[in-house]
Parts: C-alpha cells; structure tokens; sequence
C-alpha cells in the first residue's frame, strides 16, 4: 500500500520567485533600480575622477579604481558611469521623440487611408532598405553632429518599426467585429477610440518606446565611436570605446571590456523592462 | 416591420453577388428562420440586415424607415464567434455595460455566474462568452434580434437554454427575430416559418 501511494505534495514556500508574476515585478523592480543606480552615481561620484592624474596612469582594476584607469590616469568607473548617464539621457530623448513620431505617423497611415496611407508606406519600406547605420551617419551629418545630430538621427530613423505597428494594430481594430458592433450599440466614433483602441494601443506605444532605448543607446555609442557624434571632451561611452581602441592591443583589456560591458548591462535592462512589462499589460499573460 | 424588398450585396462592382434579390418581411413577434448551405450569403445577409453594411441594391426598412445610422440600432445582430465579438482587453462587466446594465433574472436565466464578471474573456468558454453576448443584444432598445448561428458551436444544453431565454423575451417583449442556421431541427423547433436562401 505505502508503495503505491502517491508522493505526498509539496507545499513551495511563497518565495519572491514562486510564481510568474512576481518574476516579472522582480525583473521590472531590478532593471530600474538598475537604471536608477547608474543615473544617481554618474551624478554623485566626486568629479575629480574625471581630472588627469598622471601619477596613476594605465593601473589595472583595484579596489580604488575598480574599473582601473588610462593613460592620463582618469578613473574609468567615474567616466563609464557619466558616460552611460550621457547615453542614458540621449537614449530617452531620442526614444522618445522617435515613439511619438511612429504613433502620429502609423495613426495618420491608418485612419486617413487613401494616397496618404500609400505615400507613409513607401516611406517606411524605404527607410527599413537604408541600411540604419548610413542612414543615422547621414542625419547626423545634416545636423551637424554633436548632441543634436545624434538626438536628430536616432529619433528620425527608429520610428518606422513602431509606426508600422500601430498602423497595423488600428487597421485591424478597424474591422473587428467588437468595433463595429459598438457602434451599432450607439457609440460615437470618440467613444470607441477612448474605450476600444486605446487600451491596444497604449501597451503598444510604451512597449514600443520601451524596446526603443537598446537600439538608441546602442546607435548613440556607434555614431560617436566613428567620430561624428558627441564631441570627444564628453566622456560618452562611445568615446571611451574609440579611445580604448587604440590601447587594446597593448594589453590595456579594463579599458574596454569594462564599460563595454556596463553598457551591454544597461541595454540589457532596458530589454528586460520592456519585455517584462508587455507580460504584465497583457491580460492574457499579467496572470500567470 | 423589418422588410427587406430585392436586396442584393456585391463587395466590389467587379465581383460576383453574394446574394441577389432577397424579399421578405419581418414582424415582431415573429420568430423567422433562415436557412441555406454554408458560403451562400447568410451572415453576410445577417449584417446587411443589421446595419453593418449597406445593400448593393435592394432597400431595407424599419416601419418603411431606413435603419438609423446613429444612436442604438433597433435591430441587433449576434455573431457566431463571441470571442471575436468582445474586446480582449475589457472585462466582463465592461462588455455589458457597454449596451446597458442588464438586470439580475436575465443573466441567472442565461447561467451568467457573478464570479464571471469580474473576468477576463480569454477566462470563460466560448459558450460562456455567447451568454454575455446575448445578454448584451437584449437591450431595452431591440426590436429585432440576427441570431446569426449562435449555437453552432455549443452543446446541447447549453443551446436549450440560451434559446428558451431568447424566446421568452422575444414573447414578452414582442421581438422580431431572424434565426440564421443550417440546423434544420433548430430551426423546425424554435421558428414559426422557415425562409430557404439559394447559392
């Protein structure tokens, strides 16, 4: 008998990972403390770190400079953490304009209709055959680079993928049949976009602007690592990278391997806030 | 009176008819249905009928009105898939009250549990959903129900009682209405005259 028993069940104690749920308001909770971290200690480490000392020049990662230093002996954990609040604020920016730029554009595509809807499409396919990097070097170049050109060039290129999103999700909301059925149920037409549209589109909007800072901070480093982008007394994590370059190959590895690393961190973060956040607007998975 | 008189719908001038000349009156109290192989026109008859969309040729009328294009639509149609018929990102309560808040003996006569409300659609069975659809459709304002293969998909007990709650109401309230299906027991059981559509 005591054989053929079933196993007597476990009882999981509710631990902060026990369920989905929680996994995903920890992974939301730890991305922006992240984040935060990143922004209060790029404000508050004392600048000094960032004048030249050449009496510490080229030290390996110790305890008092843990991301070591380089060449003029500047502490790089000081100049990575500014240089990643420097993404960080150009990356919103830029995001964000970007995001609002898909929205009014992919509504404009879908309500409109008409020659309107096919000169945006044509846009948009064009934009998605530029390869982005020519098309932001470009940008950046008619800007006149710096802050501006970068700003201008990031948000001026990564609206496509959103507008097409919501021009996409409008078109099908447009013909479902909850839609229409409303407004035989007497509806006005404000009604049903307050009430229908909005709650698709919102998670849309802030998921898109979400998964938009990786790809902006990411081109924000890229353009300024060629050189054209923020101007090279800004320790900007592109700046650090290019600079490291050149000291690489005589087995400086901390310079950069380290804020690289930070800045793949920070991307990452902003992925897992992004994704993690979809999960929990969603009605169909916020429960699991 | 829903009177249809020749109507006949095409989506494009260059496509064939999805259906020609179809006449027939409507009255309330009566309980009518409509029947016909699968792809000949019958939910899209459905919708024409509704309001959804508008004739090719033909007129339809309500008490030799057209239908109106604003404010509650008289004549309701209810769709055979509720699951496309209710917002995803709404919650049950919401789906009701978007048509009116229905009072407590018709949703405990559909089986509509309180506990339902509170959820999500994606939470509740296709049939559990046609309920809440049908309970929807039965607004003070209805003259006329397009019951457009509502229990197609249903199971029998189900079935007997979302149409014993439909006809009861149609009784009391002396509603029209329209049953679209190619169940010929369903409809020899609930319809007072059956109207045959050709391909």
């Amino acid at each position: 008998m005591s054989d053929m028993s079933l196993p007597a069940p476990v009882h999981r104690l509710a631990t902060p990972f026990s369920n989905r749920r929680r996994q995903t308001l920890w992974a939301i909770g730890l991305s922006l403390s992240f984040l935060a971290l990143i922004v209060v200690l790029g404000q508050r480490l004392d600048p000094a770190g960032l004048d030249t000392n050449l009496q510490a020049r080229n030290q390996a990662p110790t305890w008092q400079h843990p991301f070591g230093t380089d060449w003029l002996g500047r502490d790089m954990l000081t100049r990575t953490l500014r240089g990643l609040t420097i993404s960080l604020a150009v990356g919103v920016i830029a995001s964000a304009l970007s995001a609002c730029i898909g929205l009014l554009i992919g509504l404009a595509s879908a309500t409109l209709g008409g020659w309107v809807d096919t000169v945006i499409t044509w846009v948009i396919d064009m934009f998605l055959s530029l390869p982005h990097l020519v098309a932001l070097i470009l940008i950046a170049f008619v800007f006149g680079g710096g802050l501006t050109g970068v700003i201008a060039s990031v948000a001026l290129t990564h609206w496509t993928g959103l507008a097409r999103l919501i021009r996409a999700e409008v078109l099908q909301l447009k013909t479902a049949n909850y839609v229409q059925l409303s407004e035989r149920l007497g509806r006005s037409r404000i009604w049903i976009a307050r009430h229908h549209l909005l709650p698709h589109l919102i998670p849309q909007f802030v998921v898109g602007l979400l998964l938009l800072f990786p790809h902006a901070i990411l081109h924000e480093a890229g353009i300024t690592f060629i050189g054209i982008g923020l101007s090279p007394h800004q320790p900007a994590v592109g700046i650090i990278l290019s600079e490291s370059m050149r000291h690489l190959s005589t087995g400086y590895w901390w310079l950069a391997a380290l804020p690289g690393l930070s800045l793949l961190v920070m991307v990452k973060s902003f992925d897992a806030l992004g994704e993690n956040l979809r999960a929990l607007l969603d009605p169909k998975t916020s429960q699991e | 009176m829903l009177k249809a008189e020749g109507l006949s719908f095409r989506y494009t001038p260059n496509s064939g008819w999805v259906f020609q000349n179809i006449t027939f009156e409507l009255r309330p109290g009566e309980i009518v249905g409509l029947s016909g192989p699968s792809g000949c026109g019958k939910t899209t008859l459905g919708k024409v009928l509704a309001g959804y969309i508008s004739p090719t040729k033909g007129r339809l009328s309500l008490d030799d009105r057209p239908l109106p294009r604003r404010g509650y639509c008289p004549v309701q149609l209810i769709f055979q898939h509720p699951e496309l018929a209710i917002n995803t990102r709404w919650r049950m309560s919401q789906v009701l009250e978007e048509s009116f808040s229905p009072p407590l003996d018709l949703l405990r006569a559909l089986g509509i549990e309180n506990g339902w409300l509170k959820r999500w659609p994606h939470e509740l069975s296709g049939g559990e959903l046609q309920r809440f659809a049908v309970a929807r459709a039965l607004a003070p304002g209805t003259r006329y129900l397009i019951a457009d293969e509502i229990t197609t998909m249903l199971d029998a007990i189900t079935q007997a009682q979302i149409w014993q709650v439909i006809l009861e109401q149609a009784r009391r309230r002396n509603l029209g209405v329209l049953v679209i299906s190619h169940e010929a027991p369903l409809l020899e059981r609930v319809c007072g005259r059956v109207i045959e559509l050709k391909q």
